[in-house]
């Protein structure tokens, strides 16, 4: 029960997008297609459960025992660049035609701050494993739902008539600010 | 490759041509997130200016013995040893507000303004120009996070920097200092900017256009649209 309110507190109340603010940057460059848009938002789930394994492996198995939690940032962005890296050549080996969609933003997933956010979060919150786990596929369900409701409203953008200088980001920014209005509605749904 | 630009002028592109957060859509997540109040704005412009301007010292100092293949973990290895400075550092002297910055602090780390600085300018440019460039950009970013964080502030309790501005019958937008107020009052800040420059770029177009052109005859150019 404890697990499925950490999945839901992660992926709808605490959207990581709408109300963290982490992973602005793919949000906003890459939610122009909702093919792109979802294949991003896997791509980055993939990566976020990875993460939250992998480092909470780290931080509790390698960095607490030896007092060194001050190298956690040092540490926790080497493991995310490297996984990031590994997802990309996965990629390219499968599917050309999303790698050459995700493009840039692939290896800016490193510098997604929700992955790394991710990482420090489970720290922050004390998670224990299995916890961080679940967490993480929440946070990623969550980026993955922001990212894909966003590009279908971007879609239908595209046909409506916005002012010239509030075209791109401007514009995005507004409609990220009316979907994290309406994620407020399930503020009161869980409290964790 | 451009023309140098003269040290000043790369302080001053920073702060507004090139501005981080309204021009280059560079660091949002802080910037938004943070700008709660315009004391939080500051504080977290600090930090950044901090890690920007040192983490760009070392890495033009290395940039001929750092290979390419290896540039972008390096980078953030040292970005992230300064942020883990600036993180002690905050705990130690600033330990309410860096209690209220909370893991924004650490995020720093994976700040795009900051890798994007060193991958487009410090692995290209001497020490002193790549320092002057962080401290330009930091500025922009300083002012961006200001205005966003006092606008945010101002409207959504009433007070900037702690002092009461607004008068007692006015009702704070409690939406302001929630998520969606960062994305609206951002994405309106940056419509209303582009407005402007593109007003004045067209302004400036047309005193060109009337300078050089005389008008010739009433009879249009273009005719040829059978």
């Amino acid at each position: 029960m404890e697990l499925i309110l950490i999945f839901f507190s992660a992926a709808i109340v605490n959207n990581f997008v709408l109300a963290y603010f982490l992973g602005i940057c793919p949000f906003i460059g890459v939610s122009g297609k909702i093919s792109s848009a979802f294949s991003m938002g896997l791509a980055t789930t993939f990566v976020m459960v990875i993460t939250s394994i992998v480092t909470w492996l780290i931080y509790h198995l390698i960095l607490v025992p030896n007092g060194l939690e001050f190298l956690q940032y040092v540490s926790f962005i080497l493991v995310i660049a490297s996984l990031v890296q590994f997802v990309e050549m996965f990629i390219k080996k499968v599917s050309q035609p999303l790698y050459r969609a995700l493009g840039i933003f692939l290896p800016l997933i490193t510098t997604n701050c929700a992955i790394l956010g991710l990482a420090l979060f489970i720290v922050l919150k004390e998670y224990t494993f299995i916890q961080g786990i679940v967490y993480g596929v929440g946070a990623g369900a969550g980026f993955t739902l922001a990212i894909t409701i966003m590009a279908g409203i971007r879609e239908e953008l595209d046909l409506a008539d916005v002012p010239k200088p509030f075209k791109g980001a401007p514009i995005t920014l507004l409609v990220a600010g009316i979907l994290a209005l309406a994620f407020m509605g399930f503020a009161g749904l869980i409290s964790v | 490759m451009k023309t140098k630009l003269t040290l000043s002028k790369e302080y001053i592109k920073g702060l507004w041509e090139n501005n981080p957060v309204f021009k280059q859509v560079l660091g949002m997540c802080p910037a938004l997130a943070v700008t709660v109040s315009a004391l939080n704005g500051i504080a977290m412009a600090l930090a950044t200016t901090f890690v920007l301007v040192f983490s760009s010292l070392i890495i033009s100092t290395f940039r001929k013995l750092i290979p390419s293949q290896v540039r972008i973990a390096a980078y953030i290895l040292i970005i992230a040893t300064f942020v883990t400075l600036v993180d002690l550092i905050m705990k130690a002297q600033f330990p309410s507000l860096s209690k209220e910055l909370g893991p924004y602090i650490p995020l720093i780390v994976v700040n795009c303004l900051i890798l994007g600085r060193q991958e487009a300018f410090s692995s290209k440019n001497t020490v002193f120009r790549s320092v002057v460039d962080a401290l330009g950009m930091g500025t922009g970013f300083l002012i961006a996070l200001f205005v966003l964080g006092g606008i945010r502030e101002i409207l959504g309790s009433r007070t900037i920097l702690g002092l009461q501005v607004l008068p007692d019958f006015y009702e704070p937008w409690l939406i302001m200092i929630l998520p969606a107020g960062a994305f609206l009052t951002l994405g309106f800040l940056m419509g209303f900017l582009n407005t402007y420059t593109e007003r004045k770029k067209r302004l400036e177009r047309e005193a060109i256009l009337k300078k050089h052109i005389k008008p010739i005859s009433d009879t249009p150019i273009n005719t040829v649209e059978a």
